[in-house]
């Protein structure tokens, strides 16, 4: 690809301006370009490639080299909308091309038809406003199709009897099993279960001009060397910047979308490197900001013609966050297992995708996996039994034996959608822009605590069955930080009820569309990245039609 | 979980509690609740030379980190060089560490004299000495004297710094600026090779393939 790259000018009208280069901005920009259309990706991190990635846990994790700094900007949280919020990391996303996907696990799991359906299978739960989506399984099932085969995720199709249909096998072999996933494999099969090869958006082959995996073993939390880990800035970004109609422009932090007279998107407002503010013009605007970030950006766009925020008729957008539950166990073994060595997860388990809720007194269900995704000293910090010593010989014996001898068991499940859950803009605190701080609302519906009680009692009785010497699991405890930002832009048919449609499209602006995590209207099993992907898919699919058909800019 | 809440403050209290290993440690930055010194890479500097402490402050530091991880027949924090990876995250990414560094030695000499009189530092202390004074100062606050006559906060802030940064100079990535000659992998077992490739351990050597290794297909 020695094509020079294309640059726009701000007040060149571009086709599309997508905000946001992560899971779904990524996919997005490279549909749109490859369809014809002039697109420019506005991001607000810089764009790193995998020679800047390393192994240095302060640059990564304490100098926030990929993702939100929030020195610079600060989240502030509060357990119910009556409280006064307090300045609090809160919330987690990559800043950065490529966004999320750069440091992420790369658990690809589809949703199943019960995800689209909830509600009319289950009724009303007390507390929660669980609905349907617009779109079925059937609907995606050929975009995650596409995500498998275009970002590359390796698995074993028909492995797991409870996944959904599917049309296509996936592209590539499973990941080699791991030690974790040996042991948990025969613990589950003893116990009547149905472990399977775990489906990972991460090379098991060499493909598309990408290395396959190397196993360097620092995969969660860090940016891939190899590209082996399918991130947007691995797979989407180059194809899209290689159709020469794609301008992918870091650092550039959108604040405001413009609307003219009629009601109209025309372009987006954001600062520069510099905190120079520029105005990118566009026939129509996608914002791919991720959960939190895309309702900001619609609330922080507020003026008089929309007072309550841009497509926010509704009075939804924000509300209704999904984190996704989790719980943890842990169980130390008497061999080496070194699972320290490669990406996180090998074995995964769906037996309790969908439990029937009218035995067990909770509604839901989720995915256990059995990973390692600790760096050493992460692990000694975190990692080792109840009550080993602070300091000391204790200390020290401790982590020797254990280091090499440890693996979590790791719950996701589901979270109910609850209207006071919810992203808004902090009335006091303001970040280094000058721009308000995103506020965030949360706590987590009962049932959600109790599914997880529930989970976490399976794991131990998974390293029970596996023979794990020591084995604890951690406390199931209210959450008040996020990485899985969802459902806070939810998709729907009634614009009175949610903000965009199932094209996308948001019910009150003909030329503005959203899609990341903030569409989803249920939040899935614990591994959303797959679904935003194919809603990225699906999404760019319509857009184009609509674009091409002018009914976008009439 | 007592003795730990006053430098779980900046950690804990911020992400939630258990909210998940994974996310845990994706959320580092919280752990050290770094300062923003943009990409002033620590271990731009030659080691082995001091830039923040003293060479007395360093002593009584090094002595500290060597209590918390002790040599034995392998390397401890002392053969680690944590000391020279605390000196350059004071000046870097945890400078707003350094005065309670510099409280807390106050208070752990202070603590030392009152306890060993004729006995300069903790440095100078007998390593039982140490020990003892070491079990004091970590033991929850109501239990001791400690915490009437030095200030629970301030104490137990120091121990948790310092222990938080003794195992992240033993353990991190040397390219992050400690764990010198891989001295702290050598201790957990990690080996320092840039890739790997299956088997990795007791568990997978033998592993005959999911579809051998299902029940349905096998002997069980």
């Amino acid at each position: 690809m020695n094509q020079v790259k294309v640059t726009y000018r701000p007040s060149d009208e571009v086709d599309f301006v997508i905000v946001g280069s992560g899971a779904a901005g990524g996919v997005m920009a490279k549909e749109l370009s490859t369809n014809g259309f002039r697109v420019v990706v506005l991001e607000q991190g810089p764009y790193l490639t995998p020679n800047d990635f390393s192994h240095n846990e302060i640059e990564v994790f304490n100098q926030h080299q990929l993702t939100n700094n929030p020195r610079l900007q600060p989240n502030t949280f509060r357990r119910a909308p009556q409280e006064k919020a307090k300045v609090q990391q809160s919330v987690m996303y990559g800043r950065c091309v490529g966004g999320s996907s750069v440091h992420f696990t790369a658990n690809y799991w589809r949703l199943h038809e019960i995800d689209f359906i909830e509600r009319s299978r289950v009724g009303e739960i007390p507390g929660a406003n669980l609905v349907d989506w617009p779109i079925t399984y059937n609907d995606l099932e050929p975009y995650y199709t596409k995500v498998e085969w275009e970002v590359g995720v390796s698995g074993l199709a028909g492995a797991s009897p409870f996944d959904p249909p599917r049309s296509k096998p996936y592209p590539m072999p499973p990941l080699p099993v791991k030690g974790s996933g040996v042991i948990f494999e025969r613990a589950a099969w003893k116990l009547g279960y149905h472990p399977f090869p775990a489906p990972m958006a991460i090379l098991s082959q060499p493909r598309a001009g990408r290395d396959s995996c190397v196993n360097c073993g620092f995969c969660l939390g860090f940016g891939c060397e190899v590209g082996a880990k399918s991130s947007s800035l691995a797979s989407m970004i180059p194809l899209a910047e290689a159709t020469g109609r794609c301008e992918i422009r870091p650092n550039s932090y959108v604040h405001r979308i413009e609307t003219n007279k009629n009601g109209r998107v025309t372009g987006v407002v954001y600062f520069d490197a510099k905190r120079n503010e520029h105005m990118q013009k566009a026939k129509a605007v996608v914002v791919c900001a991720n959960g939190g970030e895309t309702p900001r950006l619609l609330l922080l766009s507020a003026s008089s013609q929309f007072p309550n925020g841009l497509a926010n008729s509704s009075g939804v957008v924000g509300k209704y966050l999904m984190p996704n539950s989790a719980a943890l166990a842990y169980g130390v073994f008497d061999e080496p297992i070194n699972d320290y060595k490669g990406f996180a997860v090998s074995r995964v388990m769906h037996d309790f995708y969908e439990l029937d809720h009218t035995k067990l007194g909770f509604y839901g269900g989720g995915g256990l996996d059995a990973r390692f995704d600790m760096t050493p000293a992460a692990f000694a910090l975190f990692n080792l039994p109840p009550g080993t010593p602070k300091w000391g010989k204790g200390l020290k014996q401790t982590m020797r034996q254990n280091f090499t001898r440890t693996f979590e068991i790791f719950c996701h499940g589901t979270s109910l959608p609850v209207e006071a859950n919810s992203f808004s803009l902090d009335p006091d605190v303001k970040d280094a822009w000058g721009l308000p701080a995103l506020r965030m609302t949360f706590r987590d519906h009962p049932n959600d605590l109790k599914m997880m009680e529930w989970m976490a009692d399976r794991a131990i009785e998974i390293l029970d069955a596996a023979g794990a010497k020591t084995k604890w699991r951690t406390p199931v405890q209210e959450q008040q930080f996020a990485v899985h930002l969802l459902g806070t832009c939810r998709m729907g048919s009634d614009r009175k009820s949610s903000v965009i449609n199932s094209d996308h499209r948001t019910h009150d602006v003909r030329n503005l569309f959203l899609c990341d995590g903030s569409s989803m209207v249920t939040s899935g099993r614990g591994q959303p990245t797959m679904t935003i992907q194919a809603l990225a898919f699906r999404a760019a699919d319509r857009i184009s039609g609509l674009a091409k058909r002018g009914e976008i800019s009439s | 979980m007592k003795p730990d809440q006053a430098a779980r403050r900046n950690f804990l209290l911020q992400i939630g509690g258990a909210v998940g290993a994974a996310w845990v440690n994706a959320q580092w930055p919280a752990i050290l609740d770094a300062a923003q010194h943009a990409h002033q890479a620590i271990n731009s500097k030659a080691p082995g030379k001091l830039e923040v402490l003293t060479a007395e402050e360093a002593r009584q530091v090094e002595a500290v980190c060597a209590q918390i991880i002790p040599s034995d027949d392998l390397p401890g924090a002392r053969e680690a060089g944590v000391v020279y990876f605390i000196d350059r995250a004071l000046k870097t990414f945890s400078s707003e560490d350094l005065p309670t560094y510099q409280k807390g030695l106050v208070n752990l000499n202070k603590l030392t004299a009152e306890k060993y009189p004729g006995t300069k530092s903790f440095a100078d202390a007998s390593t039982e000495q140490q020990q003892v004074i070491l079990t004091e100062l970590t033991a929850e606050p109501s239990e001791g004297k400690l915490g009437r006559r030095n200030g629970p906060e301030e104490s137990t802030d120091f121990f948790q710094t310092i222990r938080t940064h003794t195992i992240f100079g033993f353990l991190a990535d040397p390219s992050a600026g400690g764990n010198r000659d891989y001295a702290g992998w050598k201790v957990v077992g990690r080996d320092p090779a840039p890739v790997f490739s299956p088997p990795y351990g007791y568990y997978d050597k033998n592993y005959p393939g999911w579809a051998a290794a299902k029940p349905e297909a096998g002997p069980k």
